[in-house]
């Protein structure tokens, strides 16, 4: 019994929603190998090699993967899928564009974003943007399944995993890249962030953003946005939360300007504390929210940036 | 280029969804239902295609019962040429739904196919894959913005980073993000005449595809319920709360 997981990296860095990965995938099916595919992606192997529960690495290190781009990724985990009882993979923009290739070529069902195993092929996972939660059993045989990161822990530091390279596939040359332009920030990743500041129509403008970000710097937080937001172009795409952007559950999430669609709720509403900030005291988002404060986010978010500075938070 | 646009009739985006008692699903009884969001901007991907004239007919096709009818007319309207109604009364699979559509892109032979993201009821995100999978294609998935040569296409993607560009030779899948374009609303003139265009109807034997769920769906119940919270006086009082939940620093 063991299961194979699909490692989320830069090439350069190993990202959190691997080690997320192996703990759903330990709880499946235990021991857990770790694929990293990429293009000069030793360290990456490196990285995964540390998780406790991994007992190897398989590193493909070739031009053909560096991107992930669907299609190879596609030939390359079908020519190792034949030992593992599961295949697992984050459901990032990379996991979800990958893995159902995997599972239609293997004519297995894949099972979307589980929160949580309950037995080896039953799992729960959000439907209805999280508003009804479904059990389902998946049909023996392999699992293929893509995990909602913020439901699991991260496995720890602490394994010491053999790293194994295995060759690249031919690449069926279908695809190419050509471009990409990525948001840079010195601030924490949105999915993997204690803290997330979201602001949504309320912020009126790009400008007013800043008013988050000034916020965001004291607390070591992300920023996010509702889609609102991002369609209004106040903020580019990856800042979205919620039914189809990102999902995240941070300690404290505080959602500014943010009226509360369902879509919305659907991103954010496993964060431990949420606080919300709006003018109107009807808003649906202070039904959720542990700690409401009603008013002009443009009076309360200075107010709130100066008490933070005169408490230390620099 | 013919331009196949598959279309998914699901609870309306506005509905409040209810879980039955009995757990054994979400209450669709008088509930209003429509296209799924994602599959009405892929509609009018599609449609703006044929009007730059890259796109010679734009067929609409659904899968589910006969009231997915009016999904399909509801396409057709925007400006789909003519539709085809697999028809069926139970919950397809999207594995099962890749797999007709396949056969039906191999009687219609398009050279793009263009669908949602992920289907806002069961929120998935595996038929379009699964579909460029099944057909040796390549893919564009949630799709930013796209232009489309002769035979390839330079499909911008919305990814976890930020934005990355793909170009794919066609044939080739295409499934839209939210940014995509801003769907239209039929005219009433259109609606009249979308009642004339075509809808082929079939069933999934008809095209040699076993439907039967693959997945027990063992219950559906309601997600753990957050108590309101209260309301807080000024920032201080605020900051306090937090500080004594220890999730500030």
């Amino acid at each position: 019994m063991t299961s194979l997981v699909l490692a989320e990296h830069d090439n350069a860095a190993l990202k959190d929603a691997t080690h997320k990965t192996v703990t759903a995938a330990t709880a499946v099916s235990a021991p857990v190998h770790v694929l990293v595919a990429g293009e000069n992606c030793a360290s990456v192997a490196e990285a995964a090699a540390k998780i406790a529960g991994v007992e190897k690495v398989l590193l493909a290190d070739d031009p053909a993967y560096a991107k992930q781009l669907a299609e190879p990724m596609e030939a390359l985990i079908l020519s190792l899928a034949g030992p593992y009882d599961a295949i697992l993979a984050p459901a990032t923009t990379t996991g979800k564009n990958i893995l159902p290739r995997v599972a239609a070529k293997l004519d297995t069902p894949q099972v979307s974003e589980i929160l949580k195993v309950i037995t080896p092929d039953t799992f729960e996972r959000p439907i209805y943007a999280g508003n009804a939660i479904e059990t389902l059993q998946a049909p023996a045989g392999k699992k293929i399944i893509t995990v909602r990161t913020t439901a699991f822990a991260a496995a720890p530091e602490g394994g010491g995993a053999a790293i194994q390279k295995v060759a690249a596939v031919a690449d069926p040359g279908l695809s190419k890249f050509a471009g990409e332009s990525l948001s840079k920030s010195e601030r924490p990743e949105l999915t993997s962030a204690k803290i997330v500041i979201s602001g949504g129509r309320g912020l009126g403008s790009a400008e007013n953003f800043k008013l988050l970000d000034a916020i965001a710097d004291k607390l070591h937080a992300a920023v996010g946005a509702s889609r609102a937001a991002v369609d209004a172009g106040f903020v580019p795409n990856d800042y979205q939360v919620g039914q189809t952007g990102k999902a995240v559950a941070p300690d404290l999430y505080i959602a500014v300007g943010i009226s509360g669609a369902i879509q919305h709720l659907a991103g954010m509403k496993d964060s431990r504390r949420i606080v919300a900030i709006n003018k109107d005291a009807e808003a649906p988002i202070f039904q959720v929210a542990d700690y409401g404060l009603v008013g002009d986010l443009f009076k309360i978010l200075p107010e709130l940036n100066e008490e933070l500075a005169k408490r230390g938070y620099t | 280029m013919k331009v196949l646009v598959p279309v998914k009739r699901v609870i309306d985006y506005n509905v409040k969804v209810r879980v039955k008692a009995d757990q054994s699903g979400v209450d669709l009884a008088n509930v209003k239902m429509s296209m799924n969001p994602f599959d009405e901007i892929a509609v009018e991907e599609a449609v703006r295609l044929k009007e730059k004239g890259k796109a010679a007919e734009v067929v609409a096709v659904s899968i589910g019962p006969q009231q997915a009818t009016e999904t399909i007319r509801t396409a057709l309207a925007m400006g789909a040429d003519r539709g085809i109604l697999v028809k069926t009364d139970q919950m397809v699979e999207p594995l099962a739904v890749a797999k007709i559509l396949k056969a039906i892109v191999d009687a219609e032979r398009p050279g793009l196919v263009i669908t949602g993201k992920q289907a806002i009821d069961d929120d998935a995100n595996q038929v379009g894959q699964m579909l460029a999978a099944l057909l040796g294609w390549p893919q564009g998935t949630f799709a930013h913005s796209c232009e489309f040569a002769e035979n390839s296409a330079k499909i911008t993607r919305e990814i976890d980073g930020g934005l990355q560009t793909v170009e794919v030779k066609l044939p080739a899948v295409m499934t839209t993000d939210l940014r995509l374009n801003e769907p239209r609303y039929a005219s009433l003139p259109n609606i009249m005449k979308a009642k004339k265009k075509p809808i082929d109807e079939k069933s999934a034997g008809d095209l040699g595809v076993d439907i039967t769920p693959r997945f027990k769906v063992l219950k559906v119940s309601e997600p753990p319920k957050r108590g309101g919270g209260m309301k807080v006086a000024s920032v201080g009082e605020l900051l306090d709360k937090l500080k004594a939940d220890g999730v500030l620093g």
